[in-house]
C-alpha cells in the first residue's frame, strides 16, 4: 500500500483531516500505514539537487571520521558512549547514505532515518562547535527532517503541530477570538490585585507589539496575566495582534518549510499591519528562533531581519530592569540555591548568554545564583528540544535524554531552575517528574511580579 | 622515467592540485545561498568575514578552542601530524633547489635536521592516528577503508622521503617512489577527502560567517569556540 489515509505524502491542510488524525489515538493506525509507505525516490533525488548545495555537500564530503564531535553530544553521552549517537555516524548513515544512493533507499531505511532524526537529535547545534572542521550536523538533521517530512516520515505529533500551524496559525487549535477572549478574560481576573490592567488589542504604532506561544492560551493562560501586568508595571506602550500572535513553530521541528513559511508570515503580517516599534516574544527559545532567527528566511528577507526589530522576553525584561522601568524589592530576591537553564535556540543560537544572568543579578540575593557546567552557549540540550518532548514514540529515548540536564541540576545543588523557555521548563518539569531530585522550576514572569514593587497607580485600595 | 615523472608528471600533478584546489574553491562559495543556508552572507559582509577569520584563527591554535582542549591527546598527534605535513613540503632544502631548477623559483627552507624531525613526527603521529581509530569505539564505527587509504596517500611521500634520505637499500628506487607518491597525493588532493587541506577553510569560514551574521554575531556576541 503506497499511501495511507493518515500516514502519507500530503501535508494536514484541513480542520477535518486534523480531527481524524487526531482521532487515530498515539497514531496507532498512523505508525502501521507508515511501514507499507513508498519511498519517492526520484523526488526525494530532485529536491536533494534542488536544496542540497556546497554548505552541506562539502560537509558530508570532508568529514574526517575523527570522532572529534562524540562527547558533544548529550545524546551520545547519556547513552552509555553508543557509538551509534556520535553525531557524524548518525548523519554518515542518514543523510549521507540518501546522498550516497542518490535517493534510492528503501521503507526500513527512511524509518530508521526518521527514529535518527527526531529520537537521536534535538537539533541543539552542539556537536557543530565541537568539530575542527565546523560541521553542524544540527544543521544537517533540519534538513534531513524536511526530506522526511516530504516523504510522510515523520512522527504523528509532528504531523500534527505542522498541520495545526497550516490550519490554525497556531501550534494548536487555538482561534484568533480564543486567543483574544483568553487574555481579556485572564486580565479581567487579575483586575482586581493590579489596578488598571487591560490588554490593548491591535492598537497601531505601539512601541511593543506581544506575541505568545497558544500553549499558554491554552494550559498556562496565567502567563498572559502576568505578561500584561509587568508590562503595565513597567509603563509600556503595549499591544497583542488579533492575528498573527502565534511565535512558536512546530512545523520548524517537523521540517515543514511551507509551514513554517506560513506561519512566520502571519506574524510578519501583523507587524506591518500594526507598526509597532518593537515585537517582544514569550518566555520560548524554539519560538524565538522560528521568528525572530530563521523566520525571515523562510518568507525570503534578504537582510535575514524581520519587519521590525524582534527580540526575546529575556531582552526586554533585563533592560526593563536595567532602566528601573521595573523595580524590584530586595528583601523579596531569590534566597535559595538557584541556576539557570541557558536554551539552545536563543543563547547558542543567537547569541543571548548574557541576558539572563543580568536579570539572575537584580532577581537573586548575591550567593545564590550556581551556574551550571557546561554553560552559556557550551550548555547542553535540556533533553527535550527539537520536538523531542512531545513525540510519544519516542518517550523512552526522550526520558534518557533528560539525565544529562538531571546530572548538571543536581551538581549545582540548586533547588530552583530558570527556564525562560517553554520546552525547557518542559523538560525539567518532566525530569522531576520522572527522577524526583526535589528541584522546582519557574519561568521568569511570575518571580519577578512576586518580587515586584508595584507602582502606587496599580496598587488596590485597601 | 626520471626524467618523465620530474617533468611532464610533476607539471601534470602541480597543475591539477592548483586549479582544481581554485575550482572548487570558488565553486564552494558560489554554491553558498542564502535561503537554503538560512544565512544573509551578502547582507552583513563585514561581520561575515569577522566571524570567518575568527573561526578559522581560533581552530588554527593548539588548544585555541573547547574542542581542542576537549580532546588532549588528540589534539597534541593532529598538530604534530599537520604542522610536519605543511612545512616539510614547502620548506625543505631539497624541493626548493628542486623547485628552483624548474622554476627559478624557491622559498625560505628549513634546516635538514628540523626537517628530519619534523617527518618522523609525521610518521608517528600518522601511526597514532591509526592506532586511535582502531582503538576508541567512537571512530571505529565511521572508519572505512577509504580513510585508511586516504592517510596511506598523505604519509607515503614521507615515509619514502626517509628511506631515500637514509639511502636505505637502492636510492634512485625510494627517490622515484617518493616522488611518484607525492605527485599522487598532489593529485588526490582536489579529487578526495584531501580536499579538506582548502576545503576546511572555506567549510570554518561557512560556519564563521553564520555565528558572525545570524547566530548572534550581529547581537555583538562573539561565539567562544
Ligand atoms: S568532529 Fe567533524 S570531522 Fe570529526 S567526525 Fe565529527 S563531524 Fe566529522
Ligand atoms: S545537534 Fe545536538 S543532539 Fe543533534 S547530534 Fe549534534 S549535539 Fe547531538
Amino acid at each position: 500500500m503506497p499511501e495511507g489515509i493518515f500516514c502519507n505524502k500530503k501535508p494536514v491542510e484541513t480542520e477535518e483531516e486534523l480531527t481524524a488524525l487526531l482521532g487515530d489515538t498515539s497514531g496507532t493506525q498512523y505508525y502501521k500505514e507508515m511501514k507499507e509507505l513508498d519511498v519517492d525516490s526520484k523526488l526525494l533525488w530532485t529536491t536533494i539537487q534542488n536544496t542540497c548545495k556546497s554548505r552541506i555537500r562539502t560537509w558530508l564530503e570532508i568529514c574526517a571520521h575523527c570522532g572529534m564531535c562524540a562527547d558533544s553530544c548529550f545524546l551520545y553521552l547519556v547513552n552509555d558512549r553508543d557509538p551509534k549517537q556520535v553525531p557524524a555516524y548518525k548523519i554518515q548513515s542518514t543523510l549521507g547514505e540518501i546522498v550516497k544512493r542518490k535517493g534510492k533507499v528503501d521503507n526500513e531505511f527512511m524509518r530508521m532515518a526518521m527514529e535518527t532524526a527526531w529520537a537521536k537529535c534535538t537539533c541543539c547545534n552542539r556537536c557543530g562547535m565541537y568539530c575542527p572542521h565546523g560541521i553542524d550536523m544540527g544543521i544537517m538533521f533540519g534538513y534531513l527532517r524536511g526530506l522526511l517530512y516530504q516523504q510522510g516520515f515523520v512522527p504523528w505529533e509532528m504531523k500534527i503541530g505542522a498541520g495545526m500551524h497550516r490550519v490554525y496559525r497556531a501550534q494548536m487549535d487555538v482561534s484568533e477570538e480564543e486567543f483574544v477572549e483568553t487574555f481579556q478574560w485572564m486580565v479581567e481576573e487579575y483586575e482586581d490585585d493590579y489596578v488598571g490592567l487591560t490588554v490593548p488589542v491591535d492598537v497601531e504604532n505601539a512601541d511593543i507589539m506581544y506575541t505568545v506561544n497558544a500553549r499558554e492560551v491554552k494550559h498556562y493562560p496565567e502567563d498572559l496575566a502576568e505578561a500584561a501586568i509587568l508590562f503595565h508595571a513597567a509603563g509600556e506602550n503595549w499591544t497583542i495582534p488579533s492575528k498573527g500572535w502565534e511565535l512558536t513553530s512546530l512545523a520548524m521541528f517537523a521540517g515543514d518549510w511551507a509551514a513554517c513559511k506560513m506561519q512566520v508570515e502571519s506574524v510578519y503580517e501583523a507587524m506591518e499591519r500594526l507598526k509597532p516599534k518593537r515585537m517582544i516574544g514569550t518566555e520560548c527559545g524554539h519560538a524565538h528562533r522560528a521568528t525572530v532567527v530563521e523566520g525571515p528566511y523562510w518568507a525570503g528577507r534578504k537582510d535575514g531581519r524581520p519587519p521590525v526589530e524582534s527580540i526575546h522576553y529575556i531582552e526586554w525584561l533585563a533592560e526593563a530592569l536595567r532602566e528601573g522601568k521595573l523595580k524590584i524589592d530586595p528583601s523579596k530576591r531569590i534566597k535559595q540555591p538557584v541556576t539557570l537553564q541557558d536554551s539552545c535556540n536563543y543563547v547558542r543560537n543567537h547569541g543571548l548568554r548574557e541576558t539572563a544572568r543580568e536579570i539572575v543579578s537584580y532577581i537573586v540575593e548575591p550567593g545564590y545564583f550556581r551556574d551550571m557546567s557546561p554553560r552559556k552557549e557550551h550548555n547542553f540540550c535540556c533533553g527535550g528540544g527539537g520536538g523531542f518532548n512531545g513525540i510519544g514514540l519516542f518517550r523512552p529515548q526522550r526520558n534518557k535524554g533528560l539525565i544529562t540536564k538531571r546530572d548538571q541540576i543536581i551538581a549545582t545543588g540548586a533547588e530552583l531552575v530558570l527556564a525562560p523557555c517553554h520546552n525547557c521548563w518542559d523538560a525539567i518539569r518532566d525530569l522531576e517528574e520522572e527522577y524526583e531530585i526535589g528541584i522546582k522550576w519557574s519561568f521568569l514572569k511570575p518571580l519577578v511580579i512576586s518580587m515586584l514593587e508595584l507602582p502606587d497607580h496599580m496598587k488596590p485600595e485597601e | 622515467m626520471y626524467e618523465f615523472i620530474t617533468g611532464f608528471m610533476f607539471w601534470l600533478s602541480l597543475g591539477v592540485c592548483l586549479a582544481g584546489m581554485l575550482i572548487r574553491t570558488v565553486l564552494y562559495f558560489r554554491g553558498l545561498a542564502w535561503n537554503l543556508d538560512r544565512v544573509a552572507y551578502k547582507a552583513y559582509p563585514k561581520d561575515g568575514f569577522n566571524g570567518a577569520m575568527r573561526s578559522i584563527y581560533k581552530w588554527l591554535l593548539p588548544f585555541g578552542t573547547h574542542g581542542w582542549r576537549k580532546q588532549p591527546f588528540m589534539t597534541v598527534i593532529f598538530f604534530c601530524f599537520h604542522i610536519g605535513a605543511v612545512i616539510v613540503p614547502l620548506f625543505l632544502v631539497a624541493h626548493n633547489l628542486f623547485l628552483e631548477k624548474k622554476t627559478g623559483l624557491s622559498l625560505f627552507t628549513i634546516n635538514n635536521s628540523v626537517a628530519d624531525f619534523l617527518t618522523w613526527l609525521v610518521v608517528a603521529s600518522a601511526i597514532l592516528i591509526v592506532l586511535r581509530r582502531i582503538a576508541l569505539p567512537e571512530v571505529r564505527i565511521m572508519t572505512t577503508w577509504y580513510d585508511y587509504l586516504i592517510i596511506l596517500i598523505s604519509v607515503l611521500p614521507f615515509i619514502t622521503g626517509l628511506m631515500a634520505r637514509y639511502e636505505v637499500g637502492n636510492y634512485n628506487f625510494w627517490l622515484l617512489a617518493h616522488i611518484l607518491s607525492g605527485e599522487i597525493l598532489l593529485l588526490a588532493i582536489p579529487f578526495t577527502k584531501l580536499s579538506h587541506v582548502f576545503l576546511f577553510f572555506a567549510s570554518r569560514a561557512q560556519l564563521g560567517m553564520d555565528y558572525g551574521i545570524k547566530r548572534g554575531g550581529l547581537k555583538g556576541t562573539k561565539m567562544a569556540w
